[in-house]
């Protein structure tokens, strides 16, 4: 490691990429979606409880139901605040980067495959936002969270009065029944889970290889890009045009 | 019983006082029916006025795959006016259970009433088609059930579907679902249908979805899969008594054990109440006696799509076949997850390996800044 010599160390930009909206979508997402996750595992499979108390002075199952159901509102909510900050958001958080419409973006993608999870490519990688397989994985959640959204609302219209739920009442006889929805938004679940693991693995990994900041980014909101390659694509942002 | 039709059709009323029925039973049957109705005070005299003023209903009843258990149900409602009335006495113009006419009588019965009031008369329908083998799983007089079932509702106002077995196949669609036994809403596509599933549907819930057709002259509000809102728009769990101990975290881990004696929710034992929407928890069975929970058995789901397939009966999640093995969500879950994590090491791994140059020059840059920090 000591082998390598560094003639000239890079210079750094500056790039504020995720704007505040973003960041704070960001951690309300990631907060409510663990709260979710959590509070849905004990509503699935209670664990037994050891308890010599009356039923009238415990409210466990419905505390987590209340807490799902508080943390489903934030979800829900801050996830429409997302899909209208894709149409008024800086460059980096548009829809373009997340909805794949030409050739371009699969080619792309199958780069950043080759490079960052196949790594049959020592290309060095430099997107400012997300990268080309990130935003399509983003993309797909997205459509995850539809998918818990319509299934969550869906089982919680037959309990609410509230018209807001009640605009999901139509659902559940869409797949049959609560059976059916609630086997769905389990399952929908471990994609979640996953996603999230691999997510933060990616974050790190990414950090770790690029040196760029990527870990804080969503924190201030900047990353830092070598002199060059701002240059560069600058450049060719200018032939774009 | 049915073989003759009468030159002008006696009202309800009329047939009540016949049978020796006095006024103030026939307004505690009608108060009773609007309630279960859920209409408002007001609606006990609608429901009164259409019974002394309104001749019968015409009514056939068709039997196909099942196994009389909604009949059974019907009979044992609460109320005997119920079964005296609607069914026994006067409605029915053909049912192979409980007509007195049999074989070639019976089949002029039906297509006597089918004839005469072509387009007024009610359709009921207990049982499931079967589909498969041109239909010769179940033949009425040499007829196939499915060429009897469409001769039959072509002149039908309405068909209301009779129990699970019409409303959704029941246990004989169950996979694999040997005869093809189908629903009558998958066949018959021209007509309202009304389904009343249950296994059998409670009694008090059949007579009131045909009061309520009696009454108004229309169907019933329904819900998205076509069941009568004011019966089937709650959750068995929502109106169950076991629910504070749902709420509490309480519940029957085995069914011999201290927390079933002691009467606590039976969700962890595979009730499917949360998911199940029916009258039980509020109507309960045989006279409002009782109904499966409070018997201590779980409600197994048995007014929902295709319940029979909808997983096992004593656990809570439904398992996913084609594993090999049957597993539910959270054991494929868990498996996908260890794989992840494998897969996440080795990446690790691997990144240290592959991309080896490209990290120790970042480091090798960050390390030079650090020196030139450091010098002087
Ligand atoms: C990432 C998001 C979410 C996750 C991971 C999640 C997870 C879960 C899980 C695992 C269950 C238990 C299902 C079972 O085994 O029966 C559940 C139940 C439920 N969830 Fe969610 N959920 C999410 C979002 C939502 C949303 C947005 C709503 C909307 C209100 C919602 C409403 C419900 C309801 C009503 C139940 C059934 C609770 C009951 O009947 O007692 N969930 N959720
Ligand atoms: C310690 C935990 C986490 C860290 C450090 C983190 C960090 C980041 C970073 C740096 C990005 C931008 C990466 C890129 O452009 O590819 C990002 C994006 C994103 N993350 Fe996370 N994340 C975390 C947890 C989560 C969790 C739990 C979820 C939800 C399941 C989540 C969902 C997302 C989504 C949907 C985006 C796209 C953002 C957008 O543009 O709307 N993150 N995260
Ligand atoms: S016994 Fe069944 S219906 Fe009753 S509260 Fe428990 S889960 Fe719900
Ligand atoms: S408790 Fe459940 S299974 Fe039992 S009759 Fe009612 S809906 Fe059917």
């Amino acid at each position: 490691m000591a082998t390598v010599t560094i003639t000239k160390p890079h210079r750094l930009r500056r790039v504020f990429v995720w704007e505040l909206p973003v960041r704070v979508y960001h951690w309300l997402n990631a907060l409510s979606i663990m709260a979710l996750i959590a509070t849905g595992f004990y509503i699935g499979d209670p664990p037994a409880l050891l308890s010599g108390k009356e039923a009238s002075d415990l409210f466990i199952m419905g505390t987590f139901r209340f807490v799902h159901f508080v943390a489903a509102y934030i979800f829900f909510f801050n996830f429409l605040f997302r899909i209208y900050w894709g149409f008024v958001g800086n460059k980096y958080a548009r829809w373009k980067n997340f909805i794949p419409t030409n050739k371009q973006f699969f080619s792309d993608m199958w780069t950043v495959i080759k490079t960052d999870i196949l790594m049959t490519s020592a290309k060095d990688i430099h997107t400012i936002g997300h990268n080309r397989l990130a935003g399509f994985i983003y993309f797909l959640t997205f459509i995850a969270f539809g998918i818990q959204c319509l299934t969550g609302f869906g089982l919680y219209s037959a309990t609410s009065d509230w018209w807001f739920p009640n605009l999901f009442a139509w659902v559940p006889s869409v797949v049959g029944g609560d059976f059916m929805l609630r086997q769905i938004h389990h399952w929908t679940m471990w994609f979640f889970i996953l996603f999230t693991v691999v997510h933060v693995y990616l974050v790190f990994y990414h950090d770790y290889v690029e040196g760029r900041g990527e870990i804080s980014s969503m924190g201030g909101g900047w990353k830092f890009v070598e002199e060059e390659i701002f240059e560069a694509d600058k450049e060719s942002e200018k032939e774009k045009k | 019983m049915f073989t003759e039709a009468p030159a002008k059709r006696k009202t309800y009323y009329e047939e009540l006082q016949d049978k020796g029925y006095s006024r103030r039973d026939f307004m505690k049957f009608c108060t009773m029916m609007a309630a279960y109705m859920g209409l408002q005070t007001s609606g006990v005299a609608q429901v009164a006025e259409a019974l002394k003023t309104k001749p019968r209903l015409p009514v056939i009843w068709l039997h196909f795959q099942e196994c009389t258990c909604c009949s059974e149900s019907f009979i044992r409602s609460s109320h005997p006016i119920v079964a005296d009335i609607i069914l026994d006495k006067i409605s029915l113009d053909y049912t192979e259970t409980l007509m007195a006419a049999a074989g070639h009588q019976a089949e002029e019965a039906m297509h006597k009433t089918m004839k005469e009031h072509y387009g007024e008369y009610v359709l009921c329908v207990e049982g499931s088609v079967p589909t498969g083998a041109d239909g010769v799983y179940c033949l009425i007089g040499g007829k196939s059930s499915l060429d009897i079932l469409h001769e039959a509702a072509a002149g039908a106002k309405a068909i209301i579907c009779w129990g699970s077995c019409a409303s959704n196949g029941c246990v004989q669609s169950a996979k694999p679902n040997p005869t093809r036994a189908t629903p009558i809403h998958k066949i018959i596509k021209n007509k309202p249908i009304i389904k009343v599933p249950g296994c059998p549907p409670i009694g008090e819930v059949m007579a009131g979805t045909i009061v309520h057709i009696l009454t108004f002259g229309t169907l019933p509000a329904l819900d998205g899969i076509g069941r009568p809102k004011a019966f089937y728009s709650k959750r068995v769990h929502d109106s169950c008594y076991r629910r504070p101990y749902y709420d509490a975290g309480l519940y029957v881990e085995t069914f011999d054990d201290e927390n079933a004696k002691r009467g606590y929710c039976l969700y962890k034992v595979g009730c499917k109440g949360p998911s199940t929407y029916n009258a039980c928890g509020v109507m309960r069975w045989n006279a409002g006696v009782s109904f499966p929970i409070q018997s201590g058995h779980g409600c197994f789901g048995c007014s929902e799509e295709s319940f029979w397939d909808n997983g096992p009966i004593y656990e809570r999640m439904a398992t996913a076949g084609g594993f090999g093995i049957e597993a539910n969500a959270d054991t494929v879950g868990k498996v996908a997850l260890g794989v992840t994590a494998a897969g996440i090491a080795a990446h690790a791994v691997v990144t240290n390996l592959r991309k080896g140059k490209n990290i120790d020059k970042i480091i090798a840059e960050g390390k030079q800044s650090e020196h030139e920090l450091n010098e002087d």
